[in-house]
Parts: C-alpha cells; sequence; structure tokens
C-alpha cells in the first residue's frame, strides 16, 4: 500500500510539473486533471473514499470541464502556443524558482519538525463524514452554499452584460 | 527750577514726533521751525538751568529727578531719572546749544532737500537720545540713548539712501560701532551682575567699596566700557568708520560726527571714572589709545584730498587727546577740550559745507582756492576755527584744552614723557594740517566759481560758534599765565582733580612755551609747503619712499584693508558657502527624502499580477520564517 | 498506540508531498503570463491544501479533514466560475489574455 502511495504522488508531482511548463493549453488543463486523478488515488490510500469521490466527481468532472469549455471559446490556436513559448524563456524561471525553493525549504522544516508519525489507514467512512457535516458544521454547510449562490449570481450577471456587449460591438460592426 | 530738566530731553522727542507724525502737512519753513525751534527751547532750557546751577548749586551738587519706573523683574528695576551735576551741566548746555545752532544752519543749507522733514526729524531724535545719555541716572537709560545716537547715526548718514555707497558706509558704521555696543552691554551686565544696580551713582560708590584696585571685576569692567567708547568714539581700533561717515549731509558731519556723538565715548569714561581708577592697566591702556589714536589720524588728515575727510581725522585725532587725558587721570581736561573742540569743530563743519554748497559739491580741496574774497565771513569764521584747532596761543580757547593736556602729560603721575611727545608732535601735525586745509581753500587763485553766497542762517551760526571757539577758553588758563581755574573747579564736585607731580617754575615755562610754538611752527610748515613753494611738495611726495608713506597714510594706515581682509572676506566667504544654508538642508532633505520614498513605493503599485503574485510569495516567506524563528 | 504501526505513511511525507504541490503551484502563478495557466497555477495550489487536510485528517481518524476539503471544493467551484466569468470580460476588453495589460489599476 504504502508503494501505490509514493507512485500515486509521483504521478501527480509529475503531472503538475507538466502543467506548469506547457505551452498548449489544453494539454495543461488535461494534465491537471491527470494529476487531480493521482491525488485521488491518494485519497483513498489514506482512507478518505468519499473525498476521493469528490476530488473526481466535482473537481475533475466539474471544474475542469468548465474550464475546458471556456478554454474552447477563447479558441486559442497554434499563435497561442507561439506566443507561450516566447513568453516561456528559461530566464524567466530564475527568480521565482528561487523563491520557491526557499519556500519549500521553510515548509519542508515546518513540517517535518514534530515526531514520527504514521497514519493508520484506517478508512473513515463516508457516514461519519456525513453525519459531522451535518452535525458541528452545519452552519458551514449553509455557508458554503450561499457561498456557491452568490458565485453563480455573480457569474450569470457578468455573463449576460457580455453577452449585451457582444451583440453591440456585432450592431456596431454590421452599420459601417 | 531743577525740576524742568525733563523739558529739555522731552522737546526734542516732541519736535520728532510732530514731524514724524504731521510734518507732512507743514510746510518746508514749517518743518525747519519746529525741527530748529525744538531743540532751541530745550537749549533756553538748558542755559537756565546751567545758570541756576552755579548760582545756587543743589545740595551734595547733584540733583535727581526721578520720572517713571521702567519696568521691575525679579531684583532688577531700572528707573527712567535724570540726573544733574557739574559735568551733566556742561554736556548739556554744550550739546543743546551746538545742536540748535546747526539746526539753524541747516534750515538753510537743507532749504531745497527733498527729504528736509526727515532730516529734521532724525535730527531731532538724535538731539533727544543725546540728552538722555547724558542726563541719564543709570547706566541702562543711558545705554538707551546710545542706542538712539547710534541709531540716528546710521539713518542721517544713509540720508541720500539712493546712492548705494551712502548705504555701505552707514552700514559700516552701524556695525563696526556695534562692536562697541556689544562689548558696553557685556560690561553692563557685568556690573550689574557683581553690583547689583545699574545706578552711576550706586556703581561707583559700591565698586570703590568692594573692589580694590587691580581686582579682577573692576579690569573686565573698564575694558568692556573702554570697548564701547572706543567704538562710538572712533578710536583705534574702531576708527574706520568716521572717515566714511562723511557720506551724510555736513550738518549732520558737524552735528554726530564731531561735536556730539563721538565724544559720547568721553563722556562715560568720564562718568564711570571711578572704575577705571581701580584698573589701573585699562587706564593705561586709554592713554596709550589716545596717544596713538591722536598721530596715527592727524598723519592721515594730512594726506586727503576731500576737505571733510581731513575734518574727520581731525575728530578722530582730538578725540585721542581727549582720551589721552582721560588715561592721564585728567577728567575734566577732557571735558574742557570737549567743549572747545565742539565749538570748532562744528565751526569748521559747517564753513566745509558752506564751501562745498557753494561750489555746487565740490570736496576737492585742489579744486578750491581764492575763496577769502568770494566767502569772507565763511573765511574769517574758518580761519578763526581753524586757529582754534591748530591751538594758536593765547588767543584761542583750543590753546587752553590743549595746553593743559600736554601739561598733564607731563606732570600727571601717570604721564610720561612719551605721552608728552606723542601730543605735542600730534600738535605740531595739526597746526600743519589745519592750516593746509585754510591755505588750499581760501588762498592762491580761484580754481572753482562760487554759485551761490549763504545767507544770514548760516552767517549767524558761523559767528556765533567762531566767538565762542576764542572766548570759551579763558575759563581755565594754565597757571604760568594766569591762575584761572574756573572750570576745573567748577568740574571738581563730580570729576576729582588729576594727581600731579609738582613742577619747577621753569620747567613749567618751557613746556608753556613748546605748546605755544609748536602749533605756530606748523603753521609756518603749511604757509611755506602749501601756499609758497607748493611745488616743493608735489615733488617731494612724488618721491618712491615719500609716495608710499603718502599712500599708506591716505588709506587710513591700512586699516580698512586689515579689516577687510581678516574679517569681511571670510564672512562674505562663508555666508556664500552656506548660501544653501546647511540647517535648512535637514528640513529640506527629510521631505525630500519623503518624497523620494513615496516615489520609489508608489512603484510598488504597478497594477501588474505577477507583481502582486511575487509580493504575496515573498511574504509568505517571511511569514513562515517568523514562524521558524520564533 | 505504541511507535509506528506497520504499513501505515507517515504524515510527514503526505504533507511534504502537498506542500511540494503547493509550491509548484506557486510557481505557476508567478511565471505564467496567460490568464488562464494563472488561474490553473491557483487551482493546483487549492487542490494541494485540500491533500494536506485530508492528510491531516487521516493522521488523526477525524472526519474533520474531509470537511474542510469539501469547503475547499466548494470554494473553489464558485472561484472558478465567477473567475473564468471576469477572464471573459478581460478578454473581450483587452483582446488579449495577457495578463501584463491588465495593469490599469496603477498607483
Amino acid at each position: 500500500m504504502t508503494y501505490a502511495f509514493y507512485i500515486a504522488s509521483l504521478v501527480a508531482i509529475a503531472a503538475t510539473v507538466r502543467v506548469i511548463t506547457g505551452t498548449h493549453a489544453v494539454h495543461a488543463l488535461l494534465y491537471f486533471v491527470v494529476s487531480l486523478l493521482a491525488v485521488a488515488t491518494i485519497f483513498l490510500i489514506l482512507g478518505a473514499p468519499f473525498a476521493a469521490a469528490l476530488e473526481v466527481i466535482i473537481y475533475a468532472g466539474a471544474i475542469m470541464v468548465l474550464f475546458v469549455f471556456v478554454m474552447m471559446m477563447l479558441n486559442p490556436g497554434p499563435r497561442s502556443v507561439r506566443r507561450e513559448q516566447q513568453w516561456l524563456t528559461p530566464g524567466i524561471w530564475v527568480g521565482p524558482v528561487i523563491l520557491t525553493a526557499i519556500l519549500m525549504a521553510e515548509l519542508a522544516w515546518v513540517l517535518t519538525r514534530g515526531g514520527d508519525t504514521g497514519s493508520s489507514m484506517e478508512t473513515v467512512t463516508p457516514r461519519a463524514v456525513g453525519m459531522t457535516l451535518f452535525g458541528p458544521y452545519l452552519l458551514g454547510v449553509e455557508m458554503a452554499s450561499v457561498l456557491l449562490l452568490a458565485g453563480l449570481v455573480g457569474a450569470y450577471h457578468l455573463a449576460y452584460h457580455l453577452g449585451r456587449r457582444r451583440e453591440r460591438e456585432r450592431e456596431g460592426g454590421k452599420e459601417t | 527750577m531743577f525740576e524742568f530738566i525733563w523739558l529739555i530731553t522731552a522737546m526734542p522727542f516732541a519736535g520728532f514726533a510732530i514731524l514724524a507724525l504731521a510734518g507732512s502737512r507743514l510746510s518746508r519753513r514749517g518743518v525747519s521751525v519746529i525741527g530748529a525751534g525744538s531743540v532751541g527751547l530745550s537749549a533756553v532750557v538748558s542755559i537756565l538751568t546751567g545758570v541756576n546751577y552755579i548760582f545756587q548749586s543743589p545740595p551734595g551738587g547733584a540733583y535727581t529727578q526721578p520720572l517713571w519706573n521702567w519696568l521691575a523683574v525679579g531684583g532688577f528695576a531700572p528707573v527712567i531719572s535724570l540726573y544733574l551735576d557739574a559735568l551733566s551741566v556742561v554736556m548739556v548746555v554744550v550739546v543743546a546749544v551746538v545742536s540748535f545752532f546747526i539746526l539753524l544752519y541747516s534750515s538753510e543749507h537743507m532749504a531745497r532737500e527733498e527729504g528736509v522733514r526727515r532730516f529734521f526729524a532724525y535730527m531731532d531724535l538724535f538731539v533727544g537720545s543725546m540728552l538722555v545719555l547724558v542726563l541719564a541716572d543709570n547706566l541702562l537709560l543711558l545705554y538707551l540713548g546710545w542706542e538712539g545716537v547710534g541709531l540716528c547715526s546710521y539713518l542721517l548718514i544713509g540720508f541720500w539712501y539712493e546712492d548705494d555707497d551712502n548705504v555701505r558706509a552707514a552700514n559700516k558704521a552701524f556695525i563696526i560701532t556695534r562692536i562697541g555696543d556689544t562689548a558696553l552691554a557685556i560690561g553692563l551686565l557685568l556690573l550689574f551682575v557683581h553690583l547689583d544696580t545699574l545706578n552711576i551713582q550706586g556703581i561707583l560708590a559700591a565698586a570703590a567699596w568692594q573692589w580694590t584696585g587691580g581686582s579682577n571685576l573692576a579690569f573686565w569692567a573698564a575694558l568692556l566700557i573702554l570697548g564701547g567708547a572706543v567704538g562710538k568714539s572712533a578710536q583705534l581700533p574702531l576708527q574706520t568708520w568716521l572717515p566714511d561717515a562723511m557720506a551724510g549731509p555736513t550738518p549732520v558731519s558737524a552735528l554726530i560726527h564731531a561735536a556730539t556723538m563721538v565724544t559720547a565715548g568721553v563722556y562715560l569714561i568720564a562718568r564711570t571714572h571711578v572704575l577705571f581708577t581701580l584698573a589701573p592697566l585699562v587706564q593705561g591702556l586709554v592713554a596709550f589709545i589716545g596717544a596713538a589714536t591722536l598721530l596715527l589720524a592727524a598723519a592721515s588728515a594730512l594726506t586727503q584730498w576731500d576737505i571733510k575727510r581731513v575734518l574727520a581725522y581731525s575728530t578722530i585725532s582730538q578725540i585721542g587727546y581727549m582720551f589721552l587725558a582721560l588715561g592721564l587721570g585728567a577728567w575734566s581736561a577732557a571735558i574742557f577740550h570737549f567743549m572747545t573742540h565742539a565749538f570748532f569743530k562744528a565751526l569748521l563743519f559747517l564753513g566745509a559745507g558752506v564751501i562745498i554748497a557753494g561750489l555746487g559739491d565740490e570736496h576737492d580741496l585742489h579744486k578750491m582756492g581764492g575763496l577769502r574774497r568770494k566767502l569772507p565771513v565763511t573765511f574769517w569764521t574758518f580761519l578763526i576755527g581753524a586757529a582754534s584747532l591748530a591751538a594758536l596761543p593765547l588767543v584761542t580757547a583750543g590753546f587752553y584744552s590743549k595746553d593743559l593736556i600736554l601739561f598733564t602729560a607731563w606732570t600727571s603721575e601717570r604721564g610720561s614723557f612719551w605721552l608728552w611727545a606723542a601730543g605735542l608732535a600730534g600738535a605740531f601735525l595739526t597746526g600743519l594740517y589745519a592750516f593746509r586745509m585754510v591755505f588750499l581753500a581760501f588762498f592762491g587763485e580761484a580754481k572753482s566759481a562760487v554759485a551761490e553766497r549763504p545767507g544770514r542762517a548760516i552767517h549767524v551760526p558761523l559767528i556765533v560758534l567762531a566767538v565762542l571757539s576764542l572766548v570759551s577758553g579763558f575759563i581755565q588758563m594754565p597757571a604760568a599765565i594766569a591762575p584761572v581755574t574756573v572750570f576745573s573747579d567748577f568740574m571738581s564736585a563730580s570729576l576729582p582733580p588729576v594727581k600731579m607731580v609738582p613742577v619747577s617754575w621753569p620747567l613749567e615755562i618751557i613746556l608753556l612755551l613748546a605748546a605755544a610754538l609748536v602749533p605756530v611752527a606748523g603753521v609756518i610748515f603749511a604757509w611755506w609747503f602749501f601756499l609758497y613753494r607748493p611745488g616743493l611738495t608735489t615733488a617731494f611726495v612724488g618721491r618712491p619712499a615719500a609716495a608710499s608713506i603718502h599712500r599708506f597714510w591716505f588709506i587710513g594706515w591700512g586699516f580698512d584693508v586689515l579689516y577687510n581682509a581678516l574679517f569681511v572676506r571670510p564672512f562674505v566667504w562663508a555666508a556664500r558657502i552656506n548660501r544653501g544654508d546647511f540647517v535648512d538642508l535637514i528640513y529640506r532633505g527629510t521631505a525630500w527624502f519623503s518624497a523620494q520614498l513615496a516615489a520609489s513605493l508608489s512603484g510598488t503599485q504597478s497594477g501588474m499580477i505577477r507583481r502582486y503574485a511575487l509580493g504575496i510569495t515573498l511574504g509568505t516567506i517571511f511569514a513562515v520564517g517568523l514562524v521558524l524563528v520564533l | 498506540m505504541n511507535g509506528i504501526p506497520p504499513h501505515s505513511i507517515p504524515t510527514e511525507h503526505g504533507l511534504i508531498v502537498a506542500a511540494v504541490l503547493f509550491v509548484l503551484g506557486v510557481t505557476g502563478v508567478l511565471i505564467r503570463r496567460d490568464i488562464l495557466f494563472v488561474l490553473l497555477s491557483l487551482e493546483i495550489m487549492l487542490n494541494a491544501s485540500g491533500l494536506a487536510f485530508i492528510v491531516a485528517g487521516a493522521r488523526w481518524l477525524q472526519p474533520d479533514g474531509q470537511i474542510m476539503f469539501i469547503f475547499i471544493l466548494a470554494v473553489a467551484a464558485a472561484e472558478v466560475s465567477v473567475g473564468l466569468a471576469l477572464i471573459l470580460w478581460m478578454y473581450s476588453w483587452n483582446r488579449t489574455l495577457d495578463v501584463d495589460c491588465a495593469s490599469k489599476m496603477r498607483g
């Protein structure tokens, strides 16, 4: 079981690296999906099946799909690939890599300061999650729903005005 | 009768107030009437007071009139009060009378000036301040008068202020006398701190009782007072301002820079004579300064071509005689010389003013000549004045006062041969330069035409002053001639007589003859070199050694050059360097730094998202680092 | 419980994996100039923090870790939807997805 964990972690990390170094937008998205699937596997190994299911269904299945749709709308094409290649010069990596290396070192040190503990890999059932969710965390659930509502309304509002603007542009273009 | 002495000072101030406030509404005639009249009334009151004093002297020889309390702070409560004793009487009468005649002269001489109202207002203010100075009971009030005359001197030297040279001369006078004034102020502080009072008689009594002869405090007090006197009276080393002060109108030169203000230093030392008696070193210094100055200035007077500058150096020289007398302990002799000097020097200046105005503002002696036929009254009065200046024997007042000083230089306990010799050499030079003026201006052939003749308002003062220059000496005669000691007896109540070493009769006669004949020799030399054989003079001065000495004496023995290099140039250089004002730089620098900081910080608001992300990352690193460290 | 149970994964390793993923996400945000990629990198970071919560929950055998993960998921969803709408707006205004062009809020 432990080997599965390490293999899945390596896959996730490698996929993420490909995401941030990729030039083609859709390829990057798909690599991210792979990373998400690997992380779901890790969840399963750690005994959180419900979280794994949610990760796949919502994160990889809904959010990333939304990303793909918008990306298709914006229609990148080969021009954007060339642009990305222009922008991603090797020199641009130096500064951020140094900074993030420092951050990584700090985080690593902070996180490994405690004693050596292990996780027992017993499953925490969805039932337990559900009972805690609608028990002590009920308020959080309601807040999350309000948040989602806000997101919904916001997105709808923005899209509506975007549509109107596009119409005006098209009419203006037609008149001339 | 003495209750009216406050009028003596109040009336010139009233004249000033009227002219300052309402003078623009008065006619020129009205202005001169108020200006001269107020001083004239003051002169009348002073003469009446003097007469009253002579015949009915107040108890103790002195009269004090407190007017009002000036201020009361802690233990310091000076009172505005006037003090009248023999010394005050002489000073007040001389100042008021001479001022009146000079203002009478000005009413015609300055009649066509644009700023005539300003002139009379300042002159009245000056006379009032001078009278306050002379009548003051305490040193603080004296200092008030001292500052007042300094101010009026500045205002009047720069009377024609549109000309930069006049303004510079006024600044120079004020700044140099300021050096002396500061010394005097420190001296006043010292006296107050140690003697707890500024009342003059109080100071003299306390000092005589508390400070033994030769004490340190007396030394410093006397030295500082000497500093003030040297500045105001234009003696070494602060004498450079007086020749340049001739930039003012001639009546100003006559009144302020000959007869009255420059003698304030002499008065001050005479008033505080007890302090000088307690500090013999300083008193010796006074005599030395007097002797050195009188020689230096007489030599310079010989080389000047501007008639007013000759008279200016002559004033410096004659005040040197007064300082010499003070240094010898001959207080009343100094005041006697002051009195005669006031008469004949004012007379000479007024006469010079007539010449200058008559020739259309011509100051150069070499361009004058043959004026004795064109300006007869001026000639005779000028001649009398020059004779008194040169101290021609027996007839002139100057002879009696100068002879008294020379005699005291030999016979006083503090006297010495060298001081006497210096005085005698000075007398020779005085005769020489005085009659050089007379011969160059009035004799010989006329080089310029006389534009206008003076009227009565000019002639009357000239004649009165000429008469005074002749007769005022007869009240104090040397014992060899006649035992007349009216003046010193009169002054003995306030000024102690000088301690003299007795001399034998033959020696006394020799000294008298020397004092009598040396000036005559000077006159004869002047006639020979400047009238009879002027070619000899030009040839003599043309020789290189003589020419450089002539040049050296002409520029006042180089003091101006020295002070310019020592003080003026470094100060101007420092001021120029500090034009950016390094103290101000601290404040401007703070503002500049804040602006720079704001500019650089506003660069962080670039609107670029990646920069913001960078900031967030850095912050995270820092925060996690804090967790690590703490 | 005494000692490390057999066949268990040390918590630190899990947290290290989460940290690595997070740092990779930070790098992506700092480097990329196309705004879609920036948003994607943000998603990487969110995912990584979710992983950290799950690891912690597994350590203590409590459901709270998964609950936090659910909340994070909700936040990510709302944020992505609004963010993408804004990206569409930005594209319609500037005709480019270059994030450096959206710098009108200059100081």
